[in-house]
This record gives C-alpha cells, sequence and structure tokens, in this order.
C-alpha cells in the first residue's frame, strides 16, 4: 500500500512540475522565443553546471561517508591480501582523474557559458597538449598492467603439490556440494552417467570402476582448514553456475562438460573472524535492521527472522534459473586439527554405497 | 571518382521519385529522411518498454516480495498476490537489455542518425540503396514486433540474461523462459542482425562513394567518422553473433552438440557429447564487445558535432578524434575476453585481454580530454543539446575510470558480475549513449520535423535525468564492491546483505524519478512535432551542409545543385571572418588558409 501511495505521489510531483513549467511559459512577456538558449539560459544552466560538480563531489563523499563500511570486506585468503593494494592502487588513481577531469569540464561549462557578441577562442590543435594526454595514461596504465599481471599470474598458478587440500565443488539446480579427495588425495572419475547408480545415492556421479573414488567424501557442507592450500576443482551438473566467495577474493564459474579451477589459501578461520571488531559492528548492525523487520512480521502474524551470525558466503554468480538467488551452502574455515576431526566424522563413498 | 558518381546520382534522381503515394511516402519509404524518423520513433517505443522494465524490476529489488498493485496491474498471473515471480524478474531484466542494448541503443540510436546524417552531411541525395534502406528498416521493424510478441507467450519470454549463455538458454527443462520465448528471441535477433547488416554495408557503400565534390574523408565531420566505422565494426562483428544464433538453435532443435556436453537435467542423462558453453561466449562476446562501440561510437560522433557548433570553436585535435576513433575501432575487436576472466579459459588468455582492454583507456582518454579542450575559452551555448553532450562526456569519463577495474583480470575476480559491473556498464556506454541519443534528438529535431522542440522542458528533463542518472548508479558501485551479485531476484535469502536494503530503496526512488523526467521528454517531443515554434533554416548556426537543405522535406534534399565543399566543417569563430562560423560550402577568401587538420 505505501508503495502504491509512494507511486502515485510520485506521479502527482510530475504533473505538477508540468503544470508549473507550463504556467511558468505562459507567464513569460512574449518575447522572441526562438527555443535556441539565450544569455539567460546560458547563465542559469553555466550556474547548473557548476552546482552540478558539487554535487557530484557531494554524493561521493556521502557514499563514503554513510556506506564506506559496506565496501570490501576484510580479505581472508593469503592473495587477498594482494589483491587489496592493487585495488586500492587503482581506486587512488580513478579518484585522482575523476575528481580532475569532472572539476575542469563542468568548470569549463561554467566558466565559458555565452554571451551574445563575445567571441570564442580559434584554437584547432596543439600536438604538444595531445601528446602530453596520451603519454600520461600510457605510463600510468602500463604500471596497472604490469602490476595487475604479476598478481593474476600468481593467484591463477595452480601447482599441484602435495601437501595441499583437493576439494570438488559441485553445482546444479539450486545448491552446491562439496567432495574431498580422501586419504589418497585424488579425486576419483565422475561424470553425470553415473548420478542414477545406487539408487540415487551417488550424489555427485562418481565412476565406481575407478579405485581413487572410493575413499571420497561428498558433504553439504564445506570445511577448510586455515592456512593450508586449498585446490577447488568446480564441476557443475546441468547450467552455468559460478563460485564466488568475495571474502576470500575467489571466483571460477562452473562449466558442464569441463573441470575449472581455483586455489587459495585461507588464513582466518570462522571463529576468528567473528571477533573481529568490522565484523562484530557488521553483524550488530544488520541484527537491527532484522530486529526492526522481525516487528512488522509479527505484527502481520509471520514468523519473526533469526539473528545473525556471520558465515562465509559462497554465492552463485552466474544466471542459472529461478533459484539462482538462494543456492547456498555453509563454508566453515577451522584450524587444521578441527577440520581433520570433522572429515573424519564422514562417511567415504564406498560408506555410502554399500 | 566520388563526383563522377554524385553527378551520376544526381540525373538519376531527377528521373524518378516525384509520384509519391501515401503508402510510398510514410510506409514503404525509400527517402532516408523517412526512415530515420520511422528507426527513431520505433526505437523510441522500445526505450518505453525497456525503462518500464527496469522501474518494475527495481520495485521488486528496493521492496522485495511485497504485494504490490502495480505488479499484479502490469503482470498478471505472473505476479500472483502482486509479487513478481522469481522467473519474471530473470525474464525482465534478460529483455530490458536486449531491448536497450539493440533496439535502443543499435538500432534507435545509429539507425536514427546514420540514416538522417550520412546524405545530409556528405552531400548526397540519398543513401546508395534507398531499397536496401527501406528492407533495412523493415526487417528491423519485425524483429520488433516479435520481441514484444514473445512476452506475451505462455511460458514467458526469454529469461537467460541479455547474453543468453547456454546450457541455461539451450535447454527448456533449465526455466521456463528457455522454450518458445528463447527460440522467439532468436529468430528476432537473426532478423535483427540481417537488418543490421544490410543498414551497416549502404552506410559504408554511401560515404565511401556519395561524398559532394570537395568532401574529402579529411573534412568529413566527425558524426559521419563515428557512423562510418561503427558500421564497419558491425559489419565485422555481428555476422558472428548470427553464427552463434544459427549454432545454438542447432543445439536446441535438432540435437547438435556445439555448445552442450555431459548433462543432467531434471533426473535424465541427455545426450549432448563433446560441446563447451565456453565456446559460445567467445562466439557472443566476440560481436559483445564491439557492440559497446558500436552503441557509442555513434554517441561520441554526435556529441563533437553538437559540442564543437555549440562552444563556437573548431573541435579540439580533429585528426586524434579521428586517430582514436580508428584506434578504439580496432582494440574493440580484440579486447572480447575481459568478459571471460573467470569462465574456465585459460588464464594466459586473461592475461594477454588485460593487455588489449587497458590500451582502450588510452584513445578514450584522449577523447576526454580534447572535449574539455573544446569547451576552454569557447562561447558556450547551452541548448538542451549541448547539455546532454556535456552530460556524455562527465558520465563517460566517471564509468570509463572504473572499466581499469574491470578490464584487470586480477581485480575482475572479485568485482565479476556484481553490481558494480552494472553500474559500471551503465554509467559508460548505457547512459552515456542515451545522452548522446537525446542530444541528437534535440540538435537535429529542426531538421527532422521542422519544428523546434521546447528548451525548457528540455533543460527540466536533463537536470532531472543528470541527477537521478548518477543517483542510481553511484550508490551501485557501493554494493557491488560488497559483493552483491547482479541478477538476484531479492538479496534477502543472504542476511549478510540486510544492511545494503536501504541502498537499493535509495537506487529505486531515483531511478522512479528519472523514469518520471522521460515522460516530460515525450511529451516534448510529441507535441513539438505537431506544434512546435517553426524553425530557421539554421537555428543553431551550424558548418554542416545538413543546414543548406531546404526546411521542407523532399526526395533528394537539395533542389537544384548539390552544394560543394571548401572547407572542413569546423570554422567557427575563424579570424577574419565576420559571423562566428562558416558554413562548409562557402569558398575559402582570397588569402585565407584552410587549417591543416
Amino acid at each position: 500500500m505505501t508503495i502504491l501511495l509512494t507511486l502515485v505521489v510520485l506521479v502527482l510531483v510530475a504533473i505538477s512540475i508540468w503544470q508549473i513549467t507550463k504556467i511558468f511559459e505562459l507567464s513569460q512577456p512574449k518575447k522572441e522565443n526562438t527555443q535556441v538558449a539565450d544569455d539567460d539560459d546560458n547563465r542559469w544552466n553555466g550556474k547548473m553546471m557548476f552546482a552540478f560538480l558539487i554535487f557530484i563531489y557531494a554524493i561521493t563523499l556521502f557514499s563514503f561517508w554513510k556506506w564506506g563500511d559496506v565496501l570490501l570486506p576484510e580479505a581472508s585468503s593469503e592473495h587477498g591480501l594482494e589483491y587489496d593494494n592493487l585495488m586500492w592502487i587503482s581506486f587512488a588513481i580513478i579518484f585522482f582523474t575523476q575528481t580532475i577531469t569532472q572539476a575542469l569540464l563542468h568548470y569549463f561549462a561554467y566558466k565559458y557559458r555565452g554571451e551574445k557578441g563575445k567571441k570564442a577562442l580559434f584554437y584547432a590543435d596543439n600536438d604538444r597538449l595531445e601528446a602530453i594526454w596520451t603519454i600520461i595514461p600510457v605510463i600510468a596504465l602500463a604500471g596497472l598492467i604490469l602490476y595487475g599481471l604479476y598478481t593474476w599470474t600468481d593467484i591463477m598458478t595452480v601447482e599441484e603439490n602435495d601437501d595441499a587440500l583437493v576439494v570438488e565443488l559441485y553445482a546444479q539446480q539450486f545448491n552446491w556440494k562439496a567432495r574431498y579427495a580422501g586419504e589418497d588425495g585424488v579425486l576419483g572419475d565422475a561424470n553425470v552417467r553415473f548420478l542414477q547408480d545406487f539408487d540415487g545415492k551417488n550424489l555427485v556421479g562418481i565412476d565406481a570402476t575407478d579405485p581413487n573414488g572410493f575413499d571420497d567424501i561428498v558433504v553439504q557442507e564445506l570445511h577448510l582448514p586455515a592456512g593450508r592450500e586449498v585446490i577447488f576443482k568446480m564441476r557443475s551438473q546441468d547450467v552455468l553456475h559460478s563460485a564466488y566467495m568475495p571474502h576470500f577474493r575467489a571466483q571460477m564459474n562452473c562449466v558442464p562438460g569441463m573441470i575449472t579451477e581455483f586455489a587459495f589459501v585461507p588464513t582466518i578461520t570462522t571463529e576468528e573472524i567473528r571477533q573481529t571488531e568490522d565484523i562484530k559492528a557488521k553483524v550488530k548492525k544488520i541484527n537491527a535492521i532484522r530486529r526492526e523487520n522481525s516487528q512488522e512480521l509479527i505484527a502481520k502474524g509471520e514468523e519473526a527472522l533469526d539473528p545473525y551470525v556471520f558465515d562465509y558466503l559462497l554465492l552463485c554468480n552466474k544466471i542459472c534459473g529461478a533459484s539462482h538467488y538462494n543456492m547456498q551452502i555453509k563454508i566453515v574455515v577451522e584450524t587444521p586439527k578441527e577440520f581433520q576431526k570433522w572429515i573424519d566424522n564422514q562417511q567415504t563413498f564406498a560408506e555410502v554405497i554399500q | 571518382m566520388s563526383t563522377a558518381v554524385a553527378q551520376l546520382h544526381e540525373e538519376e534522381d531527377h528521373g524518378h521519385h516525384h509520384k509519391e503515394t501515401f503508402i510510398t511516402k510514410y510506409i514503404f519509404s525509400q527517402d532516408h529522411k523517412m526512415i530515420s524518423k520511422q528507426y527513431l520513433i520505433t526505437g523510441l517505443f522500445m526505450g518505453i518498454i525497456g525503462i518500464a522494465m527496469s522501474l518494475l524490476f527495481r520495485l521488486q529489488l528496493a521492496w522485495p516480495e511485497q504485494p504490490m498493485g502495480i505488479m499484479s496491474a502490469l503482470l498478471g498471473k505472473w505476479a500472483p498476490d502482486g509479487v513478481m515471480d522469481p522467473n519474471v524478474y530473470l525474464a525482465l531484466v534478460t529483455i530490458h537489455g536486449t531491448i536497450m542494448v539493440f533496439f535502443v541503443l543499435t538500432a534507435g540510436l545509429s539507425g536514427t542518425f546514420s540514416n538522417l546524417l550520412i546524405p545530409l552531411q556528405i552531400g548526397a541525395r540519398d543513401m546508395a540503396s534507398g531499397l536496401l534502406n527501406m528492407i533495412s528498416y523493415w526487417l528491423f521493424f519485425i524483429s520488433s514486433v516479435i520481441m514484444v510478441f514473445s512476452l506475451f507467450v505462455e511460458a514467458g519470454p526469454a529469461a537467460a540474461g541479455w547474453t543468453i549463455y547456454p546450457p541455461l538458454s539451450a535447454l527448456p527443462q533449465a526455466q521456463p523462459g528457455s522454450g518458445l520465448g528463447m527460440t522467439l528471441w532468436l529468430v528476432s535477433m537473426a532478423i535483427f542482425i540481417a537488418s543490421s547488416l544490410l543498414g551497416s554495408l549502404n552506410y559504408i557503400v554511401t560515404v565511401l562513394n556519395l561524398r559532394t565534390k570537395g568532401m574529402t574523408m579529411s573534412r568529413l565531420p566527425l558524426t559521419i567518422w563515428a557512423f562510418f566505422i561503427t558500421a564497419v565494426i558491425g559489419v565485422v562483428s555481428f555476422p558472428v553473433l548470427l553464427s552463434a544464433a544459427l549454432l545454438l538453435i542447432m543445439d536446441r532443435s535438432f540435437g547438435t552438440s556445439f555448445f552442450l556436453s555431459d548433462i543432467f537435467i531434471q533426473g535424465e542423462v541427455l545426450h549432448y557429447q563433446g560441446g563447451s558453453p565456453v565456446l559460445y561466449e567467445h562466439l557472443f562476446w566476440f560481436l559483445g564487445h564491439p557492440e559497446v562501440y558500436i552503441v557509442l561510437l555513434p554517441a561520441l560522433g554526435i556529441t563533437s558535432e553538437i559540442i564543437a557548433t555549440n562552444s563556437r570553436k573548431p573541435i579540439f585535435g580533429y585528426r586524434a578524434m579521428v586517430a582514436s576513433i580508428l584506434a578504439i575501432a580496432f582494440l574493440s575487436t580484440i579486447v572480447w575476453g575481459h568478459h571471460m576472466f573467470i569462465s574456465g579459459m585459460n588464464p594466459f588468455l586473461g592475461s594477454v585481454f588485460t593487455f588489449t582492454t587497458l590500451l582502450i583507456a588510452i584513445p578514450s582518454a584522449v577523447k576526454a580530454f580534447n572535449y574539455i579542450t573544446t569547451l576552454w575559452k569557447g562561447n558556450l551555448q547551452l541548448n538542451p543539446a549541448m547539455l546532454f553532450s556535456i552530460g556524455l562526456v562527465s558520465t563517460f569519463i566517471s564509468g570509463g575510470l572504473t572499466g581499469i577495474i574491470l578490464g584487470d583480470s586480477t581485480l575482475d575476480i572479485n568485482v565479476h558480475d556484481t553490481y558494480f559491473v552494472v553500474a559500471h556498464f551503465h554509467l559508460v556506454m548505457g547512459i552515456s549513449a542515451l545522452y548522446g541519443l537525446f542530444a541528437g534528438v534535440y540538435h537535429w529535431f529542426p531538421k527532422m520535423f521542422g519544428r523546434m522542440m521546447n528548451k525548457n522542458l528540455g533543460y527540466l528533463h536533463f537536470w532531472v535525468t543528470a541527477i537521478c542518472a548518477y543517483g542510481v548508479f553511484f550508490p551501485m558501485h557501493f554494493i557491488g564492491m560488497a559483493g552483491l551479485p547482479r541478477r538476484y531476484y531479492t538479496n534477502t535469502a543472504f542476511p549478510y546483505f540486510d544492511d545494503l536494503a536501504n541502498i537499493n530503496v535509495v537506487i529505486t526512488v531515483f531511478a522512479l524519478i528519472a523514469g518520471v523526467a522521460q515522460l516530460v521528454f515525450l511529451y516534448n517531443f510529441i507535441h513539438s512535432i505537431f506544434y512546435g515554434r517553426l524553425t530557421e533554416q539554421n537555428p543553431w548556426r551550424s558548418n554542416t551542409l545538413e543546414w543548406t537543405a531546404p526546411i521542407k522535406h523532399f526526395h533528394g534534399n537539395w533542389e537544384g545543385k548539390i552544394p560543394e565543399v571548401h572547407r572542413w566543417a569546423y570554422d567557427y569563430s575563424k579570424p577574419g571572418h565576420e559571423e562566428d562560423f562558416v558554413p562548409q560550402h562557402i569558398p575559402l577568401k582570397e588569402g585565407e588558409e584552410e587549417l591543416q587538420h
């Protein structure tokens, strides 16, 4: 109802603006109205240009003041720190350029607003100037490209080392599953053709003729040991999905018919990050919002919302159908000891199909 | 040679084109000016649909799952109890993207102004082939009708995102929109591409062959350079999308496996073997990225012309402007992979595409700085068209700069497909190109309809739109950096995002106001066609040839001979001349030197 009212108000505002301009137009003395800007228009719009410059700065500052806390949450992976560095350097360059160029553009539009009888400067070319603003971006970009490529290679080079934990992330409409390689450290072969074997107990289609697969562990909750490299092998059984873990600065598409890879080292356990000031503040803020929303729900006779506890996110980030917005799996980052304890309690594939 | 052809054309033209019936004049017209109006009006109509859709899904995002009367009123059974269905949400974002990118900003923008301005500004009586031009428009019209029709099929229109990645788009089991809706989408786009190719070939041939005497390539107005290069990019890249669409049709209907492999869906293993969705992504983005420039370059061309005319100054660095158009066009065909950094393709390719992508920033920076320098020490006539052009430069910079982040494969990892991307491309190509369209309409309205649009309504339209455009897209960067993925029906499934809800409300309110502001434009546009003030022949005191043609339209553009060209298009405020403009057809005075540009 409130929304309908808002809409009605908006429409009324629009109509009144329209009417006001009409009155404004009619009330003006019938001077020569050619619909070409005259000195009054130039003066007025020139000033508006200057005001608009201030508006751009204001909305920038306001957004940072009001919403700055939601930007890039703390990085919880080793390469995340490198990523954040590059991001802030790029941001600094962007803000510097944005501030200066918008100022020049709008200030010139204000300063050189037209007047009858004034003549513009005939100024068509200056090779020196143009060389300058070609070379400056070249230098800035060369730096960014080199730094970017160095980081990219570093992140994307997945080295198979014995120490790493190999995890398969398996996507389907509309949930995730994870498969651990088990004691042999090798994932058994798998294909969607085997999904219906063993009365549907073969959740990710492990090939039962491959001995490497028997000790594999398939679970619906993703546990990761802190401080150890995790190599993700991604698969999808139906359409494209994308595994996006913003806190770890990690993302890779899951593509039916092929296995994609991404590796990172998680550094902060779930318990640890819940104790950081940032997360505490965020959880507090969110719970305040949820309490408020709950009151509305209770008033309507519906159930209240659960209080929020922080967990790392794994989001599907490639449009995949109706419930794309709601593909959930819990991520738990824990100490290697806790991880070992957890995984020892899970059933292997051999046990499941017995 | 161009002279000979022009003369030939001239003689030919005196032969026919005189007997015009209602149908040949207004419907199956071969006159480029009428076709241009047809493109504009069809484009605006599609624009209304596209923008209305965006307002609907913005309402859903701001107040998710709250019953709204407007939803049930407009969506009927697709919004049971006034709450939009998730599949409908996806369909709306898909069709919004498709309509805005292709039907409004490609056909509506480039189709309108290439058709209007190429013959008039180069001094030709019409396009090289009036017949092809007419067919091009009617194919566009048919594809628009099919696209609109697809909104009404039982299971809903295509809903796999405007990029329609398979397998989602290939399998009706995957979502309802991938049935008949997707078939219609593909058919509509195939026809659209045919239309676009016919149009582009015509533009290229016309620019190369029908320039009037004295109109050398280095005297072409920048508008024509932009339209010309846009047409070249279109001819190079659109056929690749056509091939992708055809292969997808084969996969959908004839059991081939170009893009599909190893799929299990709805309890069934499908027969597809050996294809790859990544191949589709390559084919799609080989058009998809140049498409950004197909949309943007005409807007930049229009802006160059309007900023020079209204600054009463030559465009600064004409040669650099042409060179940067060429550089952008070339680079645009070798950067498509930056949409695919995390698609699973070889990371080495990511490095190559990062390199080529960031290079595009260089010609773009040159363009931005040249616009700013053109304003410097000008005598700015702040007409509505000029305001939109300055606005374009502003959003082009704001949106373009964040491209440095998205074009960098490393940084893309964490912002890929989030609202950061949505904010970036809406500013840099959506809003910028839309401003280009508005600027063009305000500026050439007198040429098209012989009347002027109301300037005060134009000012109102610009300022409300300009404020709302930043109001919508600036905060969007923040929710993107917070990690919120795009194409989410609601953000309530993850309580982590609860603190972004109020930002979404702010965005939606600005979007609604912006939507209302477009009604001002629409009113002004329609009202002025019939009741606008009659125009003088050259209201903006511009140099280009179109303003030497009579106000009243007739097929052939000029009575008598086509004017000859003696100078470039930017002799504004040239010392030694009484007036602050010297049109292109005025011969050089004795002792006057033409600028070495």
